[in-house]
């Protein structure tokens, strides 16, 4: 009997802390061989932060109608007249509601961040992190286009956050597809068509000194879950500031017909003081996946870098 | 006996299942009953030289020496010549007069198809019933191949729209919907928006796949013409896909003109 109410109390906790136990009870369709189906073409989109706004510092969860007065005022904002004093500022600006992508709705869970813990929806940064992302931010307003390396990994078409991993909602396009076979998972990332190939079969990462700007991936299932461990990253990815020993946990379920909850973990001790989770609801949408040939388009580097020179120009000639 | 019970406990938290660290037994024919072309591939051909048969000669870059030249191939095109219209010919010529401007690998640009293919680079097959997902290590290029067609390409692009079916054991592959920029080689082959290719992907035995591409395009050439060649899986153990994500390789070479100048 003690054993029993023991075993009712686990199974309980771990129900608990995994999800609502609403959403423990779906039952995903199977794979002709077996697994868990999440294949499909899925958005991340939303209007809720990474972060949790300051204005809401105590406030974990919107009430419905604080939600749709934030969703009234995020596309609001995104409209607003935000031309900027220099090219790149200038051009990150030159984009309102009508390209934006990130959908008119916050999470289903209307949580007020995509962080789940910390409790406060911050990222937990150590004094070193902090100096570290303080000191970048510096080097970048003192240079701001000397060169293509100083420009944002997503103006370069080297990487963006959509893809990450971790995967976040990114301005637009922020679409993936997932197939599935016995011994491989594979994410097809919109932007910029890039391509998440995740084996399954418990082979060891890449040795240390082989770094990628993804990270290398090693899935396993656990129950209806694909967990994925990323390890080997690249420090010019640097994910919200971390070092290049970043170690990443995602968590795929299908928690409804419609939804692939994503959740993660990030670990970091250089930068972060704790191990930090978000989870987003992925939900179905009817695709197609388009390519977006972001390099071969990129007419914005010659753009703010002429620019620059531009004005470098204008100024010696004491114009 | 407890204590080693409690220790493999341990283990069994910090490490992957033991299941899965066994050897999953590659089947010839995946579970819908269709041809496994799941894997990573290859081809061995000098194709991305130039598709026509030729002699080895120097390369466009006299610092890189030996490195640089061109290795001879025998060409994998069927009857040898591609028919181009006589116009087009000038072009090609003027492509490989200035190919190391205009050679959209020089610029890490999407390889478009059938060039993906035969690139110097391991693709893998990601093959389920209704999608074949392709991707391809060069430039991190992707495509997805639609089991059931989705109707006319909504948009020209570099690696075109791939429609599959089979036919017997063969992953026939309809690819429109392509813009004008990829070329087919680094001699400067070529074609037009206009280009449509069918690919036919037949399993050899185990570890190799016959590849044939019929290329037609009616602004370029006189009559549809087809290159075949073999491709062959990597059996490195624990092979897998790496990063070539080029654009970072060529941002000084695209981009550099506009660099700001350190003053001396």
């Amino acid at each position: 009997m003690a054993t029993r109410l023991w075993i009712v109390i686990v199974i309980g906790a771990a129900c608990l802390s995994a999800q609502s136990p609403k959403t423990a009870k779906f039952v995903p369709s199977r794979t002709a061989f077996g697994q868990p189906d999440l294949q499909g073409v899925w958005t991340n989109a939303t209007l809720t932060p990474l972060e949790r706004p300051a204005a809401l510092a105590s406030k974990a969860f919107f009430t419905p109608a604080e939600a749709g007065a934030f969703e009234k005022q995020a596309q609001e904002s995104n409209n607003r007249d935000r031309r900027g004093t220099d090219a790149t500022s200038d051009l990150a600006g030159a984009y309102n509601q009508a390209w934006f992508d990130r959908g008119t709705k916050v999470v289903s869970t209307l949580r007020t961040s995509l962080i789940v813990d910390p409790d406060d929806g911050k990222i937990p940064y150590t004094a070193d992190g902090r100096k570290r992302l303080s000191a970048a931010a510096d080097f970048a307003r003192a240079h701001p286009a000397d060169g293509p390396e100083d420009l944002a990994l997503a103006d370069r078409c080297l990487l963006w956050a959509t893809a990450g991993p971790p995967m976040l909602p990114g301005p637009y396009n922020s679409n993936y597809q997932i197939f599935q076979t016995p011994e491989y998972v594979a994410i097809l990332v919109e932007m910029i068509h890039d391509v998440r190939i995740i084996p399954l079969d418990g082979r060891p990462h890449l040795a240390s000194g082989m770094r990628e700007w993804l990270g290398d991936s090693r899935g396993h299932w656990e129950g209806n879950t694909l967990v994925v461990e990323t390890t080997n990253f690249t420090y010019k990815s640097h994910f919200r500031g971390a070092t290049e020993n970043m170690r990443l946990i995602e968590r795929f379920t299908r928690t409804d017909a419609d939804t692939l909850t994503y959740d993660f973990t990030v670990e970091d001790p250089a930068t972060f003081l704790k191990p930090w989770s978000a989870s987003i609801p992925m939900t179905k949408s009817p695709g197609p996946i388009y390519e977006y040939a972001c390099h071969e388009g990129n007419y914005a580097i010659p753009g703010i870098l002429g620019g620059a020179r531009a004005q470098e120009a204008a100024a010696k000639g004491g114009k | 006996m407890i204590a080693v019970a409690a220790a493999a406990g341990v283990l069994s938290l910090a490490a992957p299942p033991v299941a899965a660290q066994t050897t999953i037994a590659r089947s010839a024919r995946t579970a819908d009953g269709k041809p496994n072309l799941n894997g990573i591939w290859q081809v061995l051909t000098e194709a991305n030289w130039d598709l026509q048969g030729h002699a080895a000669a120097a390369g466009p870059i006299i610092q890189l020496g030996a490195i640089g030249a061109m290795p001879p191939g025998l060409g994998v095109v069927e009857g040898e010549e591609i028919p181009y219209k006589p116009e087009a010919v000038a072009k090609r010529k003027a492509n490989f007069a200035d190919r190391l401007k205009l050679d959209p690998e020089v610029k890490c640009y999407l390889p478009g198809v059938p060039r993906a293919t035969y690139m110097p680079f391991p693709f893998q097959i990601v093959q389920t019933p209704q999608f074949i997902l392709i991707s391809y290590e060069y430039a991190s290029a992707a495509r997805t191949i639609y089991m059931k067609d989705p109707g006319p390409a909504p948009v020209d692009s570099w690696m075109g729209q791939s429609v599959g079916h089979w036919d017997g054991d063969t992953l026939v592959v309809d690819v429109t919907g392509f813009n004008d920029q990829s070329w087919f080689d680094r001699a400067g082959d070529y074609h037009s928006d206009a280009l449509h290719v069918v690919e036919r992907y037949t399993p050899h035995g185990p570890d190799s796949l016959m590849y044939e591409a019929t290329i037609e395009d009616k602004n370029v050439f006189t009559k549809p013409w087809k290159i075949s060649m073999p491709v062959y899986r990597r059996l490195e153990k624990n092979v897998q896909l790496m990063e070539f994500k080029c654009v970072e390789f060529v941002e000084e070479l695209m981009y550099g003109e506009y660099r700001k100048k350190v003053a001396k």
